[in-house]
């Protein structure tokens, strides 16, 4: 266990309300594919594994993710994985593939077409299914109880929350949202579910993500500029809401303490409401020196199942050689499973 | 082209010891929590405490009254969601319990430090559904008197998805053909193989079929199986026949039923024609085609279809 391993390459679909494509995301995986190989000069059968992050419920069909392995194009047979997670934790599967030597480069894809159904209703199946599933209580709704403990706790106010909007929704030209507004004209807007607006809560967004890692000893030769995956860890909490500490988030504490991210200059955190990045950045101790999102982030753009990938790829595409930058994805209600990557540019 | 899609499936979930006593106590209009393994109680009863996983079995009645610790507005409720008029979702630290549970609060001036009272649903049963809602606490609010109810180790818990499915622009130039009569598929221009219904991506080479093929509705049954089982939503009594065809053309089989003959005499490379339905039946369907039936022509060699299989 001594293989380091490099992300030598990222592409991403186009963020949007809504796609005219089909839910298993085949469309928006096969141009992404393409580019993601071209960049490092790898074809299809160079790729030693493959593994996907997605969701059924997202497409309302069962094994939907099987008819997206077509974009590959599976012949002969491919090695090939999949999570009902966010392709960040595709990733950690390849991760450790490349790390038992088994396999020297793999591809890991992401992809939701969240627009196909109600997903702040959806992703009500993500909670106990049985003493609190059957209330439905959506995403949004979850996410605002959140919001108000902090609130009530003095962590956070909701001029603090409209600022981390306003920077997210400045931020990146070529995001689903992207807008030059202030503080005082967000909260000017109405709340959609008091206390949260509607800048407080990431967009419904269509969208795929290809991430290729290798081992660091091939990536030199497949991209000018890999960054290496010094630390990947994952921590989950308690599905018992109400037993949770949501004003802090102990499982991302305990991941980055064990991917140490010590002296990170940048942080992709995946935080799909304003108040979960206040809250990561309180958590991890992430100060003023460090840029944060500077893609925009799940505030400006939200493809479930990929958003936590397109962090990592974010990451990796803007850490400076010899720099050192932290990547951050999400899953389940108000934070409840969290992955840290530390990525060093090469 | 796209059309709703709608899903449901009523599950039955089997409680296990934790969960049936807390959900017979609901029934009985009780509310019982976990102590757990620090001692705090927790409801509703984790079967596993939060912290340490240890199995929890210690069960503690705890008051049906409570403090709203935190809570959200939700103006425009969701199908299944507590109430169908604007509530408040809330955190509610009930008297007695260390941890509070998620549930609906029916008032327009909820606040944190709200004091709440459980209002029973009228049906018992239905587990966590059994408490319709919370609502303020008031003074001289009569004592709830407990129902009685027998064990319950099953409860249903619906789910109803509504999904708005798209076909991909390939599959609705398939359906389109079947709406007039027409078999259309695809050829892929990476391995000349020649797909219906057409695909975004060719399978093997992961490009999209692009020259267009019109097929006969005529072909064999590649391999196929006799339906013996009933099962939900079956439309013809067993045994009938369930049938790979592969139409005279094509590189890729799909499923139909084989009917006019008796299932025993459905057999590999048998030929095969469409029945369709009548027209003015017609939509952007395969069920365009009722059945496929036998023609009587010689069986086709198994050398012919063996590469489809």
């Amino acid at each position: 266990m001594s293989t380091d391993v490099s992300i030598v390459s990222f592409a991403q679909a186009p963020n949007v309300r809504a796609t005219h494509g089909t839910t298993n995301g085949v469309e928006m995986l096969v141009p992404i594919m393409k580019e993601a190989l071209d960049n490092t000069g790898l074809s299809k059968k160079d790729i030693g594994f493959w593994c996907s992050g997605s969701s059924d419920y997202l497409a309302g069909r069962a094994f939907s993710f099987i008819a997206a392995v077509d974009a590959i194009g599976a012949f002969p047979p491919i090695h090939e994985s999949h999570v009902e997670a966010d392709a960040a934790w595709a990733l950690y599967e390849a991760w450790v593939k490349i790390r038992t030597g088994e396999v020297d480069t793999a591809l890991v894809y992401g992809f939701g077409k969240s627009s196909a159904g109600q997903l702040r209703r959806v992703l009500a199946l993500q909670l106990d299914p049985y003493t609190v599933g059957p209330l439905w209580p959506d995403s949004v709704s979850v996410a605002g109880l959140q919001a108000r403990l902090g609130l009530d706790a003095g962590l956070w106010t909701e001029r603090d929350m409209a600022n981390v909007a306003v920077r997210s929704r400045a931020a990146n030209p070529n995001a689903q949202i992207y807008e030059q507004v202030t503080a005082d004209e967000l909260l000017e807007r109405p709340y959609t579910a008091d206390p949260l607006r509607k800048h407080d809560c990431a967009p419904v967004t269509d969208g795929a993500a290809v991430v290729i890692l290798s081992t660091a000893e091939r990536a030199k030769d497949l991209c000018e500029r890999p960054a290496r995956i010094t630390g990947i860890q994952h921590r989950v909490e308690s599905a018992h809401l109400g037993a949770r500490d949501l004003t802090t988030s102990p499982s991302t504490v305990a991941a980055a303490k064990a991917a140490s991210t010590d002296g990170v200059t940048l942080a992709e955190l995946h935080a799909p409401f304003t108040h979960q990045e206040i809250l990561l950045r309180q958590a991890l101790g992430l100060g003023d020196e460090v840029v944060i999102n500077p893609s925009g982030g799940p505030l400006a753009g939200n493809p479930m199942f990929a958003a936590g990938l397109a962090r990592i790829g974010e990451a990796a595409t803007r850490v400076k050689p010899g720099e050192r930058a932290l990547a951050h994805a999400t899953a389940g209600p108000a934070l409840q499973q969290n992955l840290v990557c530390v990525l060093e540019g090469e | 082209m796209s059309a709703p899609l709608d899903i449901g499936f009523d599950y039955t979930r089997s409680l296990g010891p934790t969960l049936s006593r807390f959900v017979t106590g609901l029934a009985q209009r009780r509310i019982l929590g976990a102590r757990g393994t620090d001692g705090r109680v927790h409801v509703p009863p984790p079967e596993y405490d939060p912290v340490t996983s240890e199995p929890l079995t210690e069960l503690v009645e705890v008051a049906q009254t409570g403090t709203v610790t935190t809570w959200c507005w939700q103006p425009e409720p969701l199908a299944g969601q507590p109430l169908e008029r604007p509530f408040a979702w809330a955190f509610v630290l009930l008297d007695g319990a260390d941890t509070p549970m998620l549930h609906a609060v029916d008032a327009s001036d909820v606040h944190t430090g709200m004091r709440v009272r459980v209002r029973w649903a009228e049906t018992a049963g239905n587990g966590i559904r059994d408490i319709e809602c919370f609502a303020p606490e008031t003074p001289d609010a009569p004592e709830v008197e407990p129902r009685p109810a027998d064990d319950i180790s099953m409860i249903t818990t619906p789910v109803r998805l509504h999904y708005m499915h798209s076909a991909s622009p390939e599959e609705s130039l398939y359906l389109r053909g079947l709406e007039q009569g027409k078999l259309l598929a695809q050829r892929c221009p990476a391995c000349d193989k020649v797909y219906i219904p057409p695909r975004g991506a060719c399978p093997t080479d992961g490009v999209p079929t692009e020259e267009e093929i019109e097929l006969p509705d005529r072909g064999i049954v590649t391999t196929f199986c006799i339906v013996n089982v009933p099962f939900l939503g079956q439309r013809i009594k067993p045994p009938y026949v369930a049938a790979y065809i592969l139409l005279d053309g094509a590189d890729i089989a799909f499923l139909h039923l084989v009917l006019g003959c008796a299932a025993e005499d459905v057999r590999m490379g048998m030929r095969v024609e469409a029945v369709w339905k009548p027209r003015d039946q017609w939509g952007t369907t395969l069920e365009n085609i009722d059945h496929f039936q036998p023609t009587g022509e010689p069986d086709a060699p198994f050398d012919s279809y063996a590469g489809h299989l």
